[in-house]
């Protein structure tokens, strides 16, 4: 038996014995999510049992090294305990802009004193963190950011407003970008900095989308106060920080199209019924199987490339096709729940519909498309990165 | 296992696309078709093939052959898509010697070192209809004297009128739409009774349309079980597949290659065509599309030499997406070129002629779409 079996048949009987049965279910909605912080109320104890538990493993962030609160798993590791967490339908224990995106960036970019301080805590489910990077005026442009940062001999004074900040009025602290140097070129003068949501002088304002849910926020910094050893690399050097820690948000949003829940194919059957074994609607049936093709077919690029990248073989630029792929799948499915729960699924409010979570979801799904990168910014990514076409 | 070629796998493809680029080229193909080849292939190149091992990638090494899997096989014919090869290595050396791999153990003594050595040619003769459907198989092979007596028309014989030998697919009982009652059957084409007409193919690859009037075989013909060859045909259709979808690979990335190519050097407007977003847009996505098939296409060629009994989804996933993808990347290709696609003097053409024949072949992206939703149950 190699190591890695070996380690497969003690994480098959640690997870066995460990994970809740109530943590095995698909997700019925949103709020059974865990996102932790300091403001976080368990939804269950389960939830909370399921959370501790894999934190002390170190488990929510397994390839991270242990003296950080990771798992210290090798890629290979953290591959087989996905793969078994996936095999009994497990839930993640805990959903983190910090795991997902602060912390690799910390680990490459972060002081020794940064990673003690910030990674524990993340891996623990102690600190919520959020996203300051869109704002009004800097949409795709990210880098004409205008949010000011003054070097004020101990601490920067930073004033300005962010736009899209996810969970702003949920998270603890934010990782944000702000402008440094005014007088340099617009990638040349951006630092990447941390702090503390309840600074004062920091506010937050939800925004309501589409879907009558407000995940995203305004957030405003008026004369905010921010210690100097926040700085995260190099003054005037955080775009650098900024890309690295986007290649993982899209690493991040790629996956989502292939999220648990009940197949398409079934889901369909529930309304448009079957004959023969065959759903009834023929046409319906050639959408989904296409899409089904097209989602396994994707999640097999997404091992293949994290493989590639194993070897050090993978473009960087490749996250940007994962998260265009991703992205557009996402949405293709949920066009495809909405079609398959025809009217049904229209419903808004009630305990039937879930408060409408179908319709809400499916409205949620269309900025895929638009967080972390347009959908027409990573073409463009694709085309000269990766095609080398010119003038893009 | 990584979803990724490993080291000796890489070289496999390295040699194969050194050889191919030298030997094969495009150029080959127009040879052929311009001179009206009567064989439509090269035997010569054919012979050099054998030279390589690449006839007998798939044929153990006792029998002669290198012993290697579908992986290994992937990557020639992604090379042989790349060049547009004629070859009768899929009908051969792959489709040939799997269904050889089942059959028992004096016949694969017999004919696996005939094959490996180059000299032996072998086609399967499965359809019978315009559109893949080896379940619809209506003819028949009734018991007579000796063995049986086959009747009946097939099509899309890929390489029919070369082949020395067939594997043809026959009903013992049953009625078509049935996969019970189905019998594989290794029938001499100098059988009398068996018609061969040649069907010159808009890719200008072989194909032949074969006619059985009572053709008499003896049991020994038979290839497995008398009514039960469904697994196997299915198994060597299987293979099949996933060749073919590896081919599709190389077809679709070398017209998409080639595209990009021209992208970069066409001028108008002053400017190279590749600047416009409009172009550049459809061009990444069309990249998005190629890598996501080359790892379905390589999960299932995994799949047939690790785990054969569990490869069907996998298989349709990978057949149907390299149908569309490569069918994408040849349409981007004319279109892309302009005017100058739309010629027969350079070779954008020729690839979406291929991938138009080989998308058909051994079922379309419908055909699979089909056969995953049965497998998933809906």
């Amino acid at each position: 038996m190699t190591d890695l079996d070996l380690f497969r048949t003690e994480t098959r009987a640690w997870l066995g014995a460990n994970c809740p049965p109530t943590m095995r279910l698909p997700l019925e909605d949103d709020e059974d999510r865990c996102w932790g912080g300091r403001n976080w109320t368990f939804r269950s104890d389960d939830q909370k049992r399921w959370l501790e538990r894999m934190a002390e493993r170190g488990w929510t962030a397994p390839t991270w090294p242990k003296e950080y609160g990771g798992g210290g798993l090798s890629r290979d590791e953290a591959k087989v305990l996905r793969e078994e967490m996936r095999a009994i339908n497990a839930r993640s224990p805990l959903d983190s802009f910090g795991i997902w995106m602060l912390g690799p960036a910390l680990l490459k970019y972060g002081s020794e004193e940064q990673k003690k301080k910030y990674l524990p805590e993340i891996t623990l489910g102690e600190i919520r963190w959020c996203q300051g990077y869109s704002e009004p005026n800097s949409g795709s442009d990210l880098a004409s950011l205008q949010t000011r940062a003054e070097d004020k001999g101990d601490h920067f004074l930073v004033n300005g407003q962010k736009v899209w900040t996810s969970y702003a009025d949920k998270a603890d602290w934010i990782f944000c970008l702000v402008r440094t140097n005014p007088a340099a070129k617009k990638h040349e003068g951006i630092s990447f900095i941390l702090f503390d949501m309840q600074l004062p002088g920091v506010s937050t304002r939800p925004i309501v989308l589409i879907s009558g849910k407000s995940p995203f926020c305004e957030t405003f910094f008026d004369d905010v106060h921010v210690p100097k050893e926040n700085l995260v690399g190099e003054l005037n050097k955080g775009w650098d920080v900024a890309k690295y820690l986007l290649t993982h948000e899209r690493e991040m949003i790629s996956g989502i199209g292939l999220s648990a829940g009940r197949p398409l194919g079934q889901v369909a059957a529930d309304t448009v019924g079957a004959e023969d074994g065959m759903l009834a609607d023929p046409l319906l049936r050639g959408q989904i199987a296409a899409f089904d093709i097209d989602a396994a077919a994707f999640q097999l690029a997404l091992e293949r490339v994290g493989d590639l990248a194993k070897a050090k073989q993978a473009h960087p630029a490749m996250s940007s096709m994962l998260k265009y792929y991703g992205a557009e799948l996402n949405k293709r499915r949920h066009e495809l729940l909405m079609s398959a729960g025809g009217s049904d699924a229209l419903e808004w409010e009630g305990e039937r519909s879930r408060g409408g979570d179908r319709a809400r979801s499916w409205l949620r799904t269309k900025a895929n498309s638009i967080e972390g990168g347009t959908s027409e910014v990573q073409l463009n990514i694709i085309a000269k990165r990766l095609l080398e076409l010119p003038g893009a | 296992m990584a979803l990724a070629l490993d080291e000796q796998q890489a070289m496999l493809q390295e040699s194969a696309r050194n050889f191919l680029a030298d030997k094969a080229p495009v150029a080959h193909l127009r040879k052929l078709r311009d001179s009206r080849d009567a064989d439509g292939f090269s035997r010569d190149l054919w012979k050099e093939f054998a030279e390589m091992g690449f006839t007998g990638v798939l044929v153990p090494e006792e029998h002669g052959g290198l012993g290697l899997g579908n992986v290994e096989a992937g990557t020639i014919m992604e090379e042989i898509g790349r060049n547009l090869t004629p070859s009768p290595f899929l009908s051969t050396a792959i489709v040939g010697v799997s269904a050889l791999l089942r059959a028992n153990g004096e016949r694969k003594s017999e004919l696996l070192p005939k094959i490996a050595a180059g000299d032996l040619l072998m086609a399967l003769a499965v359809d019978e209809r315009a559109k893949h459907g080896p379940r619809q198989i209506a003819m028949s092979a009734k018991r007579s004297a000796n063995g049986f007596a086959l009747s009946g028309t097939k099509t899309f014989v890929v390489d029919g009128h070369v082949a020395d030998l067939l594997i043809v697919a026959a009903r013992t009982a049953g009625a078509p739409g049935e996969s019970d009652g189905l019998t594989l059957f290794l029938v001499d084409p100098k059988t009398k009774g068996v018609d061969i007409e040649r069907t010159i193919m808009v890719d200008s690859h072989n194909a032949a349309r074969l006619t059985f009037d009572n053709v008499q075989v003896n049991a020994d013909a038979v290839l497995g079980e008398v009514d039960g060859g469904w697994p196997v045909l299915e198994g060597v259709l299987n293979v099949g597949r996933g060749a073919v979808a590896a081919e599709l690979v190389g077809c679709g990335e070398e017209a998409f290659g080639r595209t990009v190519s021209y992208l970069k050097e066409r001028n108008q407007f002053g400017r190279a065509i590749g600047e416009f977003q409009a172009l550049q847009h459809r061009a990444a996505h069309l990249y998005s599309e190629i890598e996501i098939t080359r790892a379905a296409v390589l999960k299932a060629l995994q799949q047939l030499d690790q785990k054969p009994d569990k490869a069907e989804p996998f298989v349709s996933i990978a057949k149907a997406r390299a149908g569309k993808t490569a069918t994408l990347a040849v349409q981007e290709a004319v279109q892309m070129h302009g005017g100058i696609g739309m010629t027969d003097a350079i070779d954008i053409g020729l690839f979406m002629k291929r991938v138009r024949v080989a998308e058909e072949l051994f079922g379309d992206t419908n055909f699979h779409a089909d056969r995953l939703a049965r497998l998933k149950q809906y």
